[in-house]
């Protein structure tokens, strides 16, 4: 037990690391900071292409979503962020973060968006439109509110999911908590510094999962 | 060499691919073992929680649903890199094949016990009712009545999140498994050339998108009717 202790739950290791830890945990946020809305960004767009193009259009952008759904994140960050030098494209791990998160996130908020686009029934849009507002004001104001808050568990459930994601930063050594948290373990010979980090992701992102698990609870009642 | 055979030479380059077509192989063969060891293990986990949920024991629930956010709430490279260098301070090492199938059963198991609960609970109560009246026992009601239809409803997300999470198999190659990211970074170190790591990207390709095909055609087979 007193091992126990020693290892994992070492009050004097916590107070030497907090520093660095600290730094990580603002990096932390400030990847989400970015990412949340690079993705969305990304999201929107491919949604957009995929439910309003023309049908080649579509088809695009539905097979890109695909492709960025089928490659896992930590591979399209390795490829961007040790393969493309070899290319004399060197994104520093920064950019290899935003354009991977930019290209994944995005797909994944895409398809969620997409599903909620098709929810709205086309008379909104008809209806919309005969009142005399312009498409882009139509999608703006009629059918993308209605279709946000038909998929918004899915939304913040995905929203979720990409500030874990930005654990993998730590693989292209920017200094985010899981990366702290490792060094400061190598430093120490001690388990605790990592304790600290997933205790501080589960405060951190705890209320988030007690919010969709009520908003999930309430869509899949309601059926 | 312009930039169009400067291009094709790092990242198509055929020879290079040939050389280590092996490993990759090999290694998509240890990613496909890895998640179906994950999808396994981690689907009856999420079931045997929900249904110990449904014997509505409250410290017992309280237990499960505590558990289950941790496992959601947590990132699973966290979890990964806590159970393989964490554990050997308590004297249990443990592989890295051994802490990804373990970390990833445990975040998988998370997320399908809060969909099967929430299945579970979409059953209207007269079903219950109903088929107790019967002359159904508890557990008879539940496996004859309940589930059947709780499971019907709860196979789209329970697809789509299965998928997300078997590609975390690739979180492995950090803890030193050479699945297919593993094997490709190796060879990418060996072969100063990144086409290995394209190698693999199709690798994940030609596994991942018939799957990802087949959770899309789920979801509009089994639709929500609004």
């Amino acid at each position: 037990m007193e091992n126990f202790v020693f290892a994992f739950l070492n009050a004097d290791i916590v107070r030497e690391a907090w520093p660095i830890l600290w730094q990580g945990f603002l990096y932390t946020l400030a990847l989400s900071a970015i990412t949340v809305p690079l993705g969305l960004a990304g999201g929107v767009l491919l949604a957009l292409l995929a439910t309003s193009g023309p049908r080649a259009v579509r088809l695009a952008a539905a097979g890109w979503t695909d492709l960025f759904r089928a490659i896992p994140p930590l591979v399209l960050l390795v490829f961007l962020y040790a393969g493309l030098p070899f290319a004399g494209i060197d994104t520093g791990a920064w950019g290899a973060v935003a354009i991977g998160f930019f290209l994944n996130t995005g797909a994944y908020y895409g398809e969620v968006l997409r599903a909620g686009i098709e929810s709205v029934p086309r008379g909104q849009m008809e209806a919309a439109r005969s009142t005399g507002l312009s498409r882009g004001q139509a999608l703006a104001h009629v059918v993308l509110p209605q279709a946000v808050r038909n998929v918004l568990p899915d939304l913040v459930s995905n929203t979720l999911e990409v500030v874990k994601l930005t654990s993998i930063a730590s693989v292209v050594a920017l200094p985010e908590l899981l990366f702290q948290a490792r060094q400061a373990q190598n430093a120490t010979y001690n388990a605790t510094p990592i304790v600290a980090a997933a205790v501080a992701y589960f405060l951190l992102l705890w209320p988030l999962v007690r919010v969709i698990s009520r908003l999930e609870n309430k869509a899949l009642a309601g059926r | 060499m312009g930039g169009l055979d400067n291009f094709l030479f790092s990242f198509f380059n055929l020879k290079v691919m040939a050389t280590y077509l092996p490993q990759i192989a090999q290694g998509l063969g240890l990613t496909v073992l890895l998640a179906l060891l994950i999808v396994v293990s981690g689907l009856a986990l999420g079931l045997l929680l929900a249904l110990l949920r449904s014997l509505a024991i409250r410290p017992l629930n309280w237990l499960i649903i505590f558990t289950v956010d941790l496992f959601r709430a947590l990132p699973p490279l966290v979890i990964i890199v806590l159970l393989f260098f964490g554990l050997p301070a308590a004297g249990l090492s443990i592989s890295g094949f051994a802490a990804t199938w373990l970390s990833l059963t445990l975040v998988l198991a998370a997320f399908a016990e809060e969909i099967f609960w929430a299945g579970i609970t979409a059953v209207p109560k007269g079903q219950w009712e109903a088929a107790r009246s019967t002359g159904l026992g508890f557990a008879q009601t539940l496996g004859h009545v309940v589930l059947p239809q709780a499971l019907r409803i709860t196979i789209p997300p329970l697809t789509n999140r299965t998928i997300a999470i078997t590609k975390g198999t690739a979180l492995a190659s950090v803890v030193g498994v050479s699945e297919i990211l593993g094997a490709a970074q190796s060879a990418m170190s060996f072969s100063a050339n990144p086409s290995p790591l394209t190698l693999g990207a199709i690798a994940y390709l030609i596994l991942f998108i018939p799957v990802v095909a087949l959770g899309r055609w789920i979801e509009t087979r089994f639709a929500w009717k609004r």
